[in-house]
C-alpha cells in the first residue's frame, strides 16, 4: 500500500521550486542515492512546470511505495486543464505546443522507472512517475 | 523580487548561482546579464553552477539563451562547476547543452577566457 507522504498545490513557479524541493525531501529519506534524488527532482520540476503552463495548475501528491523488499518515491501530478489531444505526438522530443524544448514529458519518462499518463481533451491530465530505489 | 548578483572583475561578469532559481528569477538573470555585457563593454561572462542541485529543461535553456546572446553582443559565456549528477540526468533528459563551453570550475573556466581574450580580465 502506498503511503502518503505529502500534497502540494502548484499554481506558480514559486511552487515549481517548492515541488523540487519536497521531492528531494522525501528521496532523501527514502535512501535514493544522489543520482537517482537527481533524477527523479528533475523529472518533478519538468511535470510540475507543465501542470503549471499547460494545465492551468493543479497538485502534486507525494507517496512512498513498496514492492517487495523495495522501496520508492511516487508522484502523481494531476491537473483539471484543457488535456492533451495527440498522446504519441506530446510524448515525441522536441515536440511542444508552448515555448519550451519539448523535453518535458519525455524527458520526465527518461528519467523514472515507471511512467504512467492518462490525460482526456476537455478534462485534464495525471501524470504517475516512480522511481524505485536501487 | 530578488535578484542573482553579478561581479565584475576586469572586462569579465562572474555570476554565481546560489540559489534554486524559480522561473522568473532565471528570466530576470538572462536580462540582467545581457544589459551588464553591455554596461561593463565585458567580453567574458563565467557562470558558476556548482551550487545547483538540478538543471532542468527552463534553466537549460536559459544558459543556452544567455551564451547565444552574450555572442551576439562579442562576449563569450563559460558555465563551470557542474555537479556530476546534473551532467548524468542532463543528458537523460535530452539536454546535451551544446554551444556553451564548459569548464570543471571556476578557475579552469577563467584561464579560458584569459587565453582567449588575453587584453581583457584581471
Amino acid at each position: 500500500m502506498p503511503e502518503l507522504e505529502g500534497k502540494l498545490d502548484i499554481q506558480s513557479s514559486e511552487d515549481v521550486v517548492r515541488v523540487r524541493q519536497a521531492v528531494r525531501a522525501l528521496a532523501i529519506r527514502i535512501g535514493l542515492t544522489l543520482i537517482d534524488q537527481t533524477k527523479i527532482v528533475t523529472a518533478a520540476s519538468e511535470l510540475a512546470r507543465n501542470t503549471l503552463d499547460y494545465g492551468g495548475g493543479g497538485t502534486l501528491v507525494l507517496e512512498r511505495v513498496l514492492n517487495g523488499k523495495s522501496v520508492g518515491v511516487r508522484l502523481t501530478f494531476e491537473d483539471q486543464g484543457p488535456g492533451i489531444a495527440d498522446m504519441s505526438l506530446a510524448l515525441k522530443d522536441g515536440y511542444t505546443t508552448g515555448t519550451g524544448l519539448g523535453l518535458g514529458l519525455s524527458g520526465a519518462k527518461r528519467l523514472s522507472n515507471e511512467f504512467e499518463i492518462h490525460s482526456k481533451p476537455g478534462e485534464g491530465t495525471t501524470v504517475i512517475i516512480t522511481r524505485w530505489k536501487a | 523580487m530578488d535578484r542573482i548578483p553579478i561581479l565584475k572583475m576586469g572586462g569579465f561578469l562572474l555570476v554565481t548561482i546560489q540559489v534554486d532559481m524559480h522561473d522568473r528569477l532565471a528570466m530576470a538573470l538572462q536580462e540582467d546579464l545581457t544589459d551588464g555585457i553591455v554596461k561593463h563593454r565585458a567580453r567574458g561572462v563565467l557562470i558558476d553552477i556548482s551550487a545547483l542541485e538540478i538543471v532542468d529543461s527552463f534553466i537549460g535553456r536559459m544558459l543556452g539563451n544567455i551564451a547565444g546572446m552574450s555572442r551576439l553582443l562579442d562576449a563569450e559565456t563559460v558555465l563551470v562547476g557542474m555537479q556530476p549528477a546534473v551532467a548524468i540526468t542532463l543528458v537523460e533528459l535530452g539536454l546535451s547543452l551544446n554551444g556553451i563551453r564548459t569548464a570543471l570550475n571556476v578557475e579552469r573556466g577563467m584561464s579560458m577566457l584569459r587565453i582567449d581574450l588575453p587584453s581583457e580580465g584581471l
